[in-house]
């Protein structure tokens, strides 16, 4: 009699056991997607905040049209970029980020828009935001370490493979190639 | 930095042990000098635990906002401090918090931060005008991230409970000593058998006037090492030590006084504002010395300089 109620009690426990590392499973996974459309929130919020920055200096910046177009274009192909997978995205993200930097390094040869508390703000703005990129991009990674060790090691790993839970990716940002940006004092 | 979170976690845990034991020891020593058996120690404990919980209870839901009234802080909007907003923001996004703590800002020209709340939905950080107006951005990105981190581990609360658990050795303790000095409990351990009576209401008697110390003191040394873990967790989230070196530093040279700073706040602030100039490590500390936190960060930079010249190759000592 008592053999059997140890029994019961130690499926009851095994049952337990199982049900909350099922669940931190779960969990992981769900926070390695979450992670990887907060990625996308950020990056949507620069295409917003760019057209406003190029407004702003446009009238300013006569002799940097160049500069203003290339932004501009880049910022395009961005958005075009969604549909061609996740490395072509990160590829012309990463081609943004550097025509911005060239645009504000073109900024510091303008003492009035230097100052302008408009393109101050807006550069606070585009910096947050450029580091918001980068730290949700670096919480993916961190939710993607957890979920695969979590799938990897015991316990469990024997759990992950009765629901066929499936490693995830790393984000790795393909190196643009590295422009100096160009200051031309035309 | 890995490393450090690690041990610095299990160190606070091994501790928070160490105060359960000298109280449930605490309990059962004075239950069984009191009655002479077991089961009135661990109904004694009981007693007093239900008292503690329901008096800390009301302080864990309350202190956040008593603790932000006193420091005279005032709850700030993006449109008002947008840098210090943003860098919130940006540590909200790389902990993975889901919404970012309230932000206040406290209009005296020290160099402080505290962050308070029970957990990350119900989180408060402060900063002081004297520091928003010293560190770069870095630099605040790195006090932020130390804040953010203490709101991450859930440090208030596991600080709250600490508190409780003190507080409850003290409190039982004094209850003993006072009812043992009036012959309350003294009648009983008369016929608890002669000699054997006596030693052991001498040893409770001990244990009641040390275990209040004791506690304390383990709990000051959690307080330690839960600010260690605290830089190591911001290191974690900026992956830039030296933003939080460099802001340790301004804040350690920086000789002005919080105002509103008193002892009830003090363990909840990044540096301690009662500080004297010169900082020896004591065991009544609150936080660790600020060179020693600044030199660990530095430590940090240095092995990862060396990781990644070992990574490309080189070697680490002739790396630029």
């Amino acid at each position: 009699m008592v053999a059997v109620i140890v029994i019961i009690g130690v499926l009851v426990l095994l049952g337990i056991v199982f049900a909350v590392l099922y669940n931190r499973l779960v969990g992981r996974r769900n926070q390695v997607d979450n992670a990887w459309s907060q990625i996308d929130v950020q990056l949507k919020r620069r295409y917003d905040l760019i057209p406003n920055l190029v407004e702003t200096v446009k009238d300013y910046m006569q002799y940097e049209q160049e500069t203003l177009t290339k932004v501009t274009e880049a910022r395009a192909a961005a958005m075009q970029a969604g549909q061609a997978g996740p490395q072509a995205q990160a590829k012309a993200e990463n081609m943004l980020t550097d025509t911005l930097k060239s645009l504000f390094a073109v900024v510091e040869n303008y003492p009035d828009l230097k100052a302008n508390q408009n393109v101050l703000s807006l550069q606070e703005e585009l910096t947050a935001t450029e580091n918001k990129i980068a730290f949700a991009r670096q919480f993916y990674n961190d939710s993607v370490l957890t979920y695969n060790n979590a799938i990897q090691m015991l316990p469990t790993n024997i759990i992950a493979g009765m629901f066929n839970f499936t490693g995830r990716q790393f984000f790795d940002a393909p190196e643009a190639e590295t422009v100096v940006p160009k200051v031309d004092l035309r | 930095m890995y490393e450090q979170i690690r041990r610095n976690r299990r160190a606070s845990w091994l501790l928070m042990g160490v105060v359960v034991a000298i109280l449930t020891g605490l309990g059962y020593v004075i239950g069984l000098a009191w009655t002479g058996s077991n089961g009135g120690g661990l109904g004694f404990l009981g007693l007093f635990g239900v008292a503690a919980i329901v008096w800390s209870v009301i302080g864990y839901y309350s202190g956040g906002r008593m603790v932000l009234a006193v420091s005279g802080a005032r709850r700030i909007s993006h449109a008002e401090e947008p840098q210090l907003w943003n860098v919130v923001e940006e540590m909200t996004i790389a902990g993975g918090l889901g919404q970012p703590p309230a932000v206040y800002v406290i209009d005296d020209p020290a160099t402080n931060a505290f962050a308070t709340g029970r957990d990350p939905a119900h989180s408060s950080i402060a900063v002081t005008r004297g520091l928003l107006d010293k560190l770069n951005r870095d630099e605040l990105q790195g006090v932020i991230a130390h804040e953010t981190a203490h709101v991450r581990n859930y440090d208030i609360r596991f600080a709250t409970l600490i508190g409780i658990l003190v507080g409850l050795i003290a409190l039982i303790a004094d209850f003993f000593l006072r009812s043992r000095w009036s012959g309350f409990g003294g009648r009983r351990s008369g016929d608890g058998g002669g000699g054997a009576g006596v030693i052991i209401m001498v040893v409770a008697v001990v244990f009641a006037l040390l275990a209040p110390l004791a506690a304390s003191i383990v709990q000051f040394t959690i307080s330690r090492r839960r600010e260690l873990l605290a830089d190591a967790t911001a290191v974690e989230l900026t992956r830039n030590p030296l933003g939080l070196a460099g802001a340790l530093q301004k804040i350690a040279a920086d000789p002005a006084k919080l105002r509103t700073g008193n002892r009830a706040t003090a363990h909840l602030f990044i540096v301690n504002p009662l500080r004297k100039v010169r900082e020896a490590a004591g065991l009544f500390d609150t936080h660790p010395p600020i060179q020693m936190r600044i030199d660990l960060l530095l430590a940090m930079a240095h092995g990862e300089a060396a990781a990644n010249a070992g990574a490309a190759g080189g070697d680490p000592h002739t790396a630029a």
